[in-house]
């Protein structure tokens, strides 16, 4: 549904230019939520905004519903709903007149008009707020708008940036929610692609199907959050806590050096022994936590526990970690030099 | 031109919806009237025409009209609905256009009020109504030419204050370039025929041949093409600067 093909942007000219995405290609197939993730800068909206039309590529294009960006730009922004940077709409106007304002630029008129307009309030909840002029909305409100505004002609492809940025909470949780049924409902229309842009990385675990890391302007990874987490050298790693570390004899155990042992144990990251008061959860007294990183991402925790019960250790709490993605987005996007994409899962 | 109508439907509604046209009418309306009447000593004159009404059009528009061209394409930029508004179906011509057409729509609704004025001088006398109706075709075509400049001028900055001033600046000179006194500054060190270039681009001159009841082609064609031309600019300004 989305094929970018080899797209770049450059801002300015000469020495002083800016080389803002670098050769990007991506297909985005029909049901698809990809979250494009990146640090900031890192050319997420440049592409963004190539790919909607607003910005043209410096070389490169994107083919959008089987219409080219660069040859067709408004065929291509029929099939789109977008969402703007900062959901900017105009804040003198009702969302009731914004509403109207979409629908009759999208061609619909009459009772046609109305029924997608109140469709389209029902679904993300704005109702109440119809008369009301858009600067007065709160900023989860006029979010709403914004996604209404996308969503007005049941487009195919939904491009987000940064859907849920400077939300609350309870707002960022509303908005995912609207968003995944948005995709989830794309099954009926045959198929929806969506694409959101972030940088919270719960966000892609909450509602992609699918994450590419760019940074630089290039395509670092490409792959489920599931195989994108797998990348993390804390997947399967194994966080336990022991109560009272002492052996039989009232010695402190060596739990770092006997849980150093384990045949795949890269790493053994102890957090130390703190004091717990006394409490309805359990007695009280000193805990040890150790955190075990696998060799490979090999799973630990048979061998763990184990060992456990071979020692006797008295075991409070034992955790097997998926890994963490802000660890692999951080590893990623701070390497200095640009590398090769990386289709995760396939190396893993 | 793929969305045209309701961009500038969206674009004229929006006037009315703020405190903006109410004011802009009140005040054009007042001042038109300060100068007919106090200036131009309209009854004092004893004559039925409204030639005194609109000799001061062209410095009544100076102010005025780039106070409605500053926010067309700045305020766009400044909140970002520029980019709303581009990746919506509607082509960049489009888009321009439209927004130039509500803007002189808006100028013409406010010129349209001055209609007592046109009672009163038919009420009291036996004008040439040809000659008002040239009067006012031809404020109309320079109101026109004014906010297309203001509107090429918006299109290259995010601040209306900006955009407000350099409007004012780039219309005045347009506005006396055809005075003795420019003429006199230009004829130093211009060939001869650059100064009567120079000279021909006065909307002074043209607009006061209008507005005496000589509605001759060339003056007309002038004033379109002014609109033309800033028209065009302002979609070439526009498409530069929107990534910024």
């Amino acid at each position: 549904m989305i094929s970018i093909r080899k797209i770049s942007k450059r801002y300015g000219t000469g020495s002083a230019s800016i080389l803002a995405v670098d050769g990007v290609s991506l297909e985005v197939g029909p049901g698809e939520v990809l979250g494009f993730l990146g640090p900031n800068g890192a050319g997420k909206s440049t592409t963004m905004k190539m790919v909607t039309g607003f910005l043209t590529p410096t070389s490169g294009t994107a083919v959008v519903c089987g219409h080219d960006v660069v040859d067709d730009p408004v065929g291509v922004k029929r099939a789109i709903g977008y969402l703007p940077e900062g959901a900017p709409n105009y804040p003198d106007m009702t969302p009731a007149a914004f509403l109207d304002f979409i629908g009759q630029v999208r061609g619909f008129a009459g009772a046609e008009k109305r029924r997608r307009i109140d469709a389209v309030v029902e679904r993300v909840h704005i109702g109440g707020v119809m008369r009301q002029p858009i600067e007065t909305l709160s900023k989860g409100f006029k979010r709403r708008v914004g996604l209404a505004q996308a969503m007005l002609h049941e487009p195919p492809v939904l491009i987000l940036d940064e859907p849920t940025d400077g939300l609350d909470p309870n707002q960022k949780h509303d908005v995912r929610n609207v968003i995944r049924e948005l995709a989830s409902r794309g099954d009926v229309n045959s198929g929806r692609a969506v694409v959101l842009s972030t940088h919270i990385l719960e966000e892609v675990e909450a509602i992609c199907t699918r994450a590419v890391i760019i940074a630089k302007g290039k395509v670092l990874v490409d792959g489920t959050p599931a195989q994108l987490r797998a990348m993390s050298r804390y997947h399967n790693a194994v966080t336990l806590t022991l109560v009272s570390p002492v052996t039989g004899t009232g010695e402190p155990i060596n739990l770092a050096g006997e849980l150093g042992s384990i045949k795949w144990v890269a790493q053994v990251e102890d957090q130390g022994v703190r004091h717990v008061p006394v409490s309805a959860a359990g007695p009280g007294g000193p805990r040890q936590t150790c955190t075990l990183v696998p060799k490979g991402g090999r799973p630990l925790l048979a061998d763990v526990t184990s060992l456990a019960k071979s020692k006797g250790w008295a075991i409070e709490t034992i955790a097997v970690e998926g890994g963490r993605l802000d660890d692999v987005f951080r590893e990623l996007t701070l390497g200095d030099e640009p590398r090769e994409a990386v289709r995760a899962g396939g190396a893993a | 031109m793929i969305g045209l109508l309701p961009v500038f439907r969206r674009e004229l509604s929006g006037y009315f919806t703020t405190p903006v046209a109410l004011v802009f009418i009140v005040i054009f309306l007042f001042l038109a009237g300060v100068f007919t009447f106090q200036l131009g000593r309209f009854f004092e004159r004893g004559q039925a025409d409204m030639v005194v009404f609109f000799t001061f059009h062209p410095w009544l528009y100076l102010f005025l009209i780039p106070a409605i061209s500053m926010r067309l394409w700045a305020e766009e930029r400044k909140t970002g609905t520029i980019e709303l508004l581009l990746t919506l179906p509607v082509s960049l011509s489009a888009a321009v256009v439209g927004k130039f057409l509500a803007a002189w729509a808006f100028a013409g609704i406010a010129l349209g009020l001055t209609f007592p004025l046109w009672i009163t001088v038919n009420y009291l006398g036996n004008p040439d109504n040809g000659v008002i109706l040239a009067g006012y075709l031809g404020s109309l075509l320079m109101a026109g030419a004014f906010l297309a400049i203001g509107s090429c001028i918006s299109a290259a900055t995010k601040s209306q204050v900006i955009a407000f001033i350099v409007s004012v600046v780039i219309c005045l000179l347009f506005m006396l370039a055809g005075l003795k006194e420019v003429q006199a500054f230009v004829t130093g060190w211009l060939p001869q025929e650059a100064v009567k270039v120079v000279g021909s681009f006065s909307f002074l001159t043209r607009f006061e041949a209008i507005s005496k009841g000589v509605l001759d082609v060339r003056d007309v064609l002038f004033f379109a093409s002014i609109i033309g031309v800033f028209v065009a600019a302002t979609g070439v300004v526009v498409n530069m600067k929107k990534a910024e």
